[in-house]
C-alpha cells in the first residue's frame, strides 16, 4: 500500500488528527483540569493557558479537602489502596477457579457442561442492580456486608465468566496431543495441565486477567451497596468530592488521573503482550 | 508382546447416533515385530492406536503389553512411545529440548541424553535444526522431530501415526530404510498407522488391513497379495487394483463353467476346489471373481480387449480396456502398440482367478507364482 500522492497523505493526516482529537480530548481535558483550581475550571469561556497548581493532588494525598465550607477529611489514598486490594484479590481468585474450569470445559465433554458454562456467562448479562438487592439482604444475614471477602466474592460475577470464556478458547486452540505426548513421557495429567497447557495458554490467561482486573477496577455499584467508606474503592470514593459547598471538579479530575494511571500503565505494558498472545494463541495442532 | 483381545470402541455423543469405530478387534503382535495398520480414513486404525496409547478408553475387551494388562493404566505407565500425526511438539522448546524432554523421565546423565539426541537426530537428518524452535520448521521437519522424540525413548512399544506423510518421496524412502534398520537392530516392537500401501509393505513385517472398524486380514504383504481373505482386501491391496468380474455359474461334469456374456468363459475343475469353494459355487448362480492386472497377458489369446487407454509408465504399460462387459486393466512389462479403440487379444487363465463367495470371503485363491 503506497499512498504517495500529496493530497492523499494530507487527507489521511487530517482524518487521523480528527479521530485522535475525538478520542483523546476528554482525557487531555481531565488532565488539564487536574492542574487547575475550581475557580479556573468554572471560568467562562474556559482557557487552555493557565497557571498550573498541584493543590488538587496535595489535597488528595494529604487527605484534606479544603472547600468554601471548611476542611473535609477524605480517604482517597485509602480508596486507591482498596481498589488495588479488591481488584487484585478478585482476579487472583478468579484465575485460581477459572483456569482449571476453563480447561475442563475445553477438554472434556460432560453432562450439562455447556449449560454450566453458559450459566456462568449469563452472570454478565444480568443487570448488577437486579442481583444486588437480594444479595445485600443475604450479605447482611451472613455477615459478609462490608468485608473485603464479601466484595471479592461478588466481584467473581465480573471476573470469573470473563476468564472462563477467554481462557477456554485458548485451551481449545492447543492440540490435546501436545499434552498426550507429555503424558506418554511418564507424566500425570495434572503435570500436563500445569507444565504444558497453562504455560501455552499463558498469553491468553494474562489477557483475561488484565481485562478482568480493569473491569473490577471500574466497578461502582457492588461496592457502593455492599461496603462502607473504609472498604470502598476509588470509583465509589470519588463521590466524596460532591460536597455540600459544591462539586470539587479539580480534585475529581486529579482523582481520575491518579486512579486511571495504574490501569493505563498496565494496559500499555500489556498491549504488546496481548497482540503477541493473540498471534500465539493458534498453536498449530 | 502386545495382545489385543476382542476390543470394541464406541463413541457416544449426545443427539447423534453412536459410532462403532472398532469392532471385536483381535490382534497379537510379537516382540520385535513391525506392524502396519492400513486402511482408508475412518476405518478405526487411529482409534486403535489411541486405545493402545491410553488416550481413548476401550469400550470392551482388553489390551496387554508384555503380559501386563494396560487398558486401565494411565498413559504415563504404559511404557509406550508415540509419534503423533499432528507432530505435537512443545512450542516453547527447541528441537533438541523437545527430543531430550522425552528422556527426562528416564533419569539419564546429561552426556547420555546428548548422545542419544544426536544419534537419533542424525538418523532422521535434523542435526542442522536442533537449536531451532518448532514454529520455524516446515511440516516435514516437524514430522521428523516428532518421530525422533518417539524413537529416542526406551519403551516396550512404539506407536507411529502416519509417521512419514509429510516427507518428500526421496527422503521418505531413505528414512524408511533407516528406521526399519533401527527398529530391527534394537529389536523394537512398533505399530504404525498409514494409508500408503508402499509404506506399509516397505516398513512392516505384517500388515493389518482395517475397514469399517473391522480387522479384515492380518498378514505379510505377499500373503495379502496372493491370498486376500475377502473382496475388500483383494480390491484394496495391489496397484493397480485387482480386476473384479461378475460371472454366471453353470455346474458341469467335472467342475463348473464361469461365463461373462458369450465372450469370456472359464472351466474350473472340481478337484482344484475345496469343500467350501464347491459349496459356494453350487449355491450361487452368479459369483464374483478377481484377477490381478499382472496376470492378464496381452498380445495373444482368445479373449478380446477393446482398448480404452494405454499408458507407458517408464517401466511397464497399463492397458485399460473393455472385455465381456467389464473394464479390465492389464499390466505388461514391455510397450504395447495399441491405441484407444483397437482390439487386442489377451489371455485370462482360470488358475489365475480368485473366487469370492456370496459373503465376499475368498473361497479359492489364484495359484501362487
Amino acid at each position: 500500500m503506497d499512498h504517495s500522492s500529496l493530497a492523499g497523505r494530507i487527507f489521511r493526516g487530517i482524518a487521523l488528527a480528527l479521530v485522535l482529537v475525538f478520542f483523546m480530548f476528554p482525557i487531555v481535558w481531565i488532565l488539564l483540569m487536574s492542574f487547575q483550581t475550581n475557580e479556573q475550571i468554572l471560568r467562562i469561556p474556559p482557557r487552555i493557558l493557565f497557571e498550573p497548581t498541584l493543590a488538587n493532588y496535595e489535597a488528595l494525598i494529604s487527605g484534606q479537602l479544603r472547600t468554601a465550607a471548611g476542611n473535609l477529611q477524605i480517604e482517597f489514598m485509602r480508596n486507591l489502596m482498596n481498589s488495588f486490594v479488591l481488584s487484585s484479590a478478585s482476579v487472583i481468585l478468579a484465575l485460581l477457579l477459572g483456569v482449571p474450569a476453563a480447561y475442563a470445559f475445553a477438554r472434556f465433554k460432560f453432562r450439562l457442561g455447556e449449560t454450566i458454562a453458559f450459566t456462568l456467562l449469563s452472570f454478565r448479562f444480568a443487570p448488577p442492580l437486579l442481583v444486588l438487592l437480594p444479595l445485600s439482604l443475604y450479605y447482611q444475614q451472613l455477615g459478609l456486608n462490608d468485608t473485603y471477602f464479601g466484595i471479592v466474592w461478588v466481584y467473581q460475577l465480573i471476573a470469573l465468566p470473563l476468564i472462563l470464556w477467554i481462557v477456554r478458547g485458548y485451551f481449545e486452540d492447543i492440540s490435546p496431543d501436545i499434552e498426550h505426548a507429555y503424558r506418554l513421557a511418564g507424566h500425570s495429567w495434572r503435570e500436563a495441565f500445569t507444565r504444558i497447557a497453562v504455560p501455552l495458554a499463558g498469553p491468553g490467561i494474562a489477557a483475561a486477567g488484565l481485562l478482568s482486573f480493569i473491569f473490577c477496577w471500574n466497578n461502582f455499584v457492588f461496592a457502593l451497596i455492599l461496603a462502607s467508606a473504609d472498604k470502598q474503592p476509588v470509583t465509589v470514593g470519588a463521590l466524596a468530592f460532591v460536597t455540600a459547598s459544591g462539586i470539587q471538579y479539580g480534585q475529581i479530575a486529579a482523582a481520575i488521573v491518579l486512579s486511571v494511571t495504574p490501569t493505563l500503565l498496565l494496559a500499555l505494558y500489556a498491549q504488546r503482550y496481548l497482540v503477541e498472545g493473540l498471534s500465539l494463541g493458534a498453536v498449530k495442532g | 508382546m502386545l495382545s489385543i483381545r476382542n476390543v470394541d470402541k464406541i463413541y457416544h455423543s449426545r443427539g447423534k447416533p453412536d459410532v462403532h469405530a472398532v469392532r471385536a478387534l483381535d490382534m497379537e503382535v510379537k516382540a520385535g515385530e513391525i506392524v502396519a495398520l492400513l486402511g482408508s480414513s475412518g476405518c478405526g486404525k487411529t482409534s486403535t492406536l489411541r486405545m493402545i496409547a491410553g488416550f481413548e478408553s476401550v469400550s470392551a475387551g482388553s489390551i496387554a503389553l508384555a503380559q501386563r494388562p494396560i487398558h486401565d493404566l494411565p498413559p504415563a505407565r504404559r511404557k509406550v512411545a508415540m509419534a503423533f500425526e499432528g507432530y505435537s511438539l512443545y512450542p516453547p522448546l527447541t528441537v533438541r529440548e523437545n527430543i531430550a524432554f522425552a528422556l527426562k523421565a528416564q533419569q539419564l546423565s546429561r552426556a547420555d541424553i546428548a548422545q542419544r539426541v544426536d544419534g537419533i537426530a542424525r538418523l532422521v537428518e535434523i542435526e542442522d535444526i536442533l537449536d531451532q524452535h518448532p514454529r520455524a520448521l516446515s511440516g516435514g521437519q516437524q514430522q521428523r522431530v516428532s518421530l525422533a522424540r518417539a524413537l529416542v525413548r526406551d519403551a516396550d512399544l512404539y506407536l507411529l501415526d502416519e509417521p512419514m506423510g509429510q516427507l518428500e518421496p526421496q527422503l521418505r524412502a531413505v528414512l524408511r530404510g533407516r528406521i526399519k534398520g533401527l527398529l530391527a537392530e534394537r529389536g523394537m516392537t512398533a505399530i504404525f498407522v498409514t494409508h500408503d500401501q508402499t509404506e506399509a509393505s516397505a516398513l512392516a513385517d505384517r500388515i493389518a488391513v482395517m475397514e469399517d472398524g473391522v480387522l479384515q486380514q492380518f498378514a505379510g504383504e505377499r500373503e495379502l497379495k496372493n491370498r486376500p481373505a475377502n473382496l475388500f482386501v483383494a480390491s484394496f491391496i495391489g496397484e493397480p487394483p485387482m480386476n473384479l468380474l461378475d460371472m454366471a455359474v453353470t455346474p458341469q461334469e467335472g467342475g463348473f463353467r464361469l461365463s461373462a456374456g458369450s465372450d469370456l468363459a472359464f472351466q474350473i475343475p472340481r478337484q482344484t476346489l475345496d469343500a467350501a469353494a464347491r459349496q459356494a459355487l453350487e449355491q450361487a448362480e452368479r459369483i464374483k471373481v478377481g484377477i490381478r492386472p499382472q496376470r492378464i497377458a496381452v498380445g495373444s489369446g482368445e479373449a478380446r480387449l477393446r482398448v480404452v487407454s494405454n499408458q507407458w509408465l517408464g517401466d511397464q504399460s497399463h492397458i485399460a480396456g473393455e472385455c465381456a462387459g467389464h473394464l479390465l486393466v492389464a499390466v505388461t512389462q514391455g510397450k504395447v502398440a495399441a491405441r484407444p479403440g483397437d482390439i487386442v487379444p489377451c489371455t485370462l487363465e482360470a488358475h489365475n482367478l480368485h473366487i469370492f463367495g456370496a459373503d465376499g470371503v475368498c473361497v479359492r485363491h489364484a495359484e501362487a507364482r
